[in-house]
């Protein structure tokens, strides 16, 4: 994982997502989703762009049920965007990098 | 910058396309479009692509595809073509409102799971509305799901939510299934798996913030509408040719599909080449597709040098 991207977990998530005083795209992933793989370079791309300006994670759904089931993931690759404390933005499935960082360039 | 060829889509049929026209020398431009890797991203494991006697899973397979394509000078874009005019040369591309020209275009774009039509099923896509019990059935451990059809994807996609479901309902239009004897009786055999016989979904129920909590379900025999609750609905109803840009452009058959001269990737345009499930409702393999993306390669190299 790249080092502008935070590891999220169902310990840290109310500190580092919640309480941030910057917006935060969350992805939820797992290791056998494919189009997980397929979005994870884009959003490592998305981090390094946006450093500073918005907290990027990612949150493996195998092993941090508790989030996924509080914010109701049904489907992943999901991409949920927190500003202050509160879901902004969502976006369900693999998307071209525009569709994400047009929806956050909004809450920036 | 014009380009020699410029391929859409990237499943096993684009990107070996890729791999051959980059190895001749043509700096091939991919695009990548919505579902980068196409429809084996969202298998498991993929047991029948020679070479791989241990098998491999869909995503390391287009992974060492993709690698492959771009060692050779492959440009890869995950960029999605949005319109396209093939009147004259050179062909013009559109990803938004940005332009692409190229001598030759090289189409790959695949087919995509099909679905009812229903403006509800379309609201509650991601919210329990799903095509892809792979991706999604782990989010329905102990819960109550519906596959919608009668073939053997939808009974493949039964069972394999049975490792997660605790009750898992096909719904199906006819009163016998059309799957294969051997899979219709492990529908059978299953003690998680009951079926909706001669049933159509006319609604799904729910909000995006409550996810789906049922179905209306129409009995195709009587007319008669009752409702059934669940949690999630996964749809195996077959596919569709992702050909909705290239409709008047292209010469395409009753069902959508790009239409290619026999024994060849032309397509009605000269120039223009199809390749894998765009243009074959048949076969539908990841190695019938790679090889149909060869030949699609050299179609365009040879149409190049005339």
């Amino acid at each position: 994982m790249s080092k502008e991207i935070v590891e999220l977990t169902d310990a840290n998530f109310e500190d580092e997502v919640l309480k941030s005083e910057i917006p935060v795209l969350v992805d939820f992933w797992a290791e056998w989703c494919g189009p997980c793989k397929a979005i994870a370079p884009t959003i490592a791309e998305i981090a390094g762009e946006y450093a500073g300006k918005a907290k990027i994670g990612k949150l493996n759904v195998d092993n941090n049920r508790d989030s996924a089931m509080k914010f109701g993931i049904r489907s992943i690759p999901n991409l949920l965007i927190f500003n202050s404390g509160s879901v902004a933005h969502q976006i369900v499935g693999a998307v071209p990098k525009s569709n994400i960082t047009t929806l956050l360039d909004e809450v920036i | 910058m014009n380009r020699k060829v410029i391929i859409i889509g990237t499943g096993p049929a684009g990107l070996t396309a890729a791999i051959y026209a980059a190895r001749a020398n043509l700096q091939p431009l991919v695009f990548e479009g919505q579902q980068p890797g196409g429809q084996l991203t969202i298998t498991s494991e993929v047991e029948n692509f020679p070479g791989f006697p241990e098998g491999i899973t869909g995503p390391e397979l287009m992974d060492s595809l993709r690698k492959q394509a771009q060692k050779f000078g492959a440009e890869t874009v995950f960029n999605q073509i949005t319109k396209v005019d093939f009147s004259r040369r050179p062909f013009k591309v559109w990803s938004g409102d940005n332009l692409y020209t190229s001598d030759t275009v090289i189409i790959s774009t695949g087919a995509s799971a099909q679905w009812l039509g229903l403006k509800s099923e379309k609201k509650l896509m991601g919210y329990g509305v799903s095509a892809c019990a792979t991706c999604d059935g782990f989010f329905y451990r102990d819960k109550k799901v519906l596959v919608v059809g009668g073939g053997d994807s939808a009974a493949e996609e039964a069972i394999f939510l049975t490792k997660f479901a605790s009750e898992v309902w096909l719904v199906h239009r006819r009163d016998e299934l059309r799957a294969s004897k051997i899979m219709t009786q492990r529908i059978m055999d299953n003690p998680k798996i009951n079926v909706h016989w001669n049933s159509v979904i006319t609604e799904v129920l729910g909000t995006t913030d409550s996810g789906v909590v049922g179905v209306k379900l129409e009995d195709t025999k009587t007319g008669t509408i009752r409702q059934d609750d669940c949690d999630g609905v996964f749809l195996a109803i077959g596919h569709t040719p992702n050909t909705e840009i290239f409709n008047t452009k292209l010469e395409l058959n009753a069902k959508g599909y790009i239409v290619t001269k026999p024994d060849s990737t032309y397509t009605s345009v000269p120039g223009v080449f199809a390749c894998g499930d765009v243009q074959d409702s048949i076969y539908r393999q990841a190695i019938t597709a790679a090889g149909s993306g060869c030949m699609a390669a050299i179609d365009a190299e040879r149409y190049l040098e005339d």
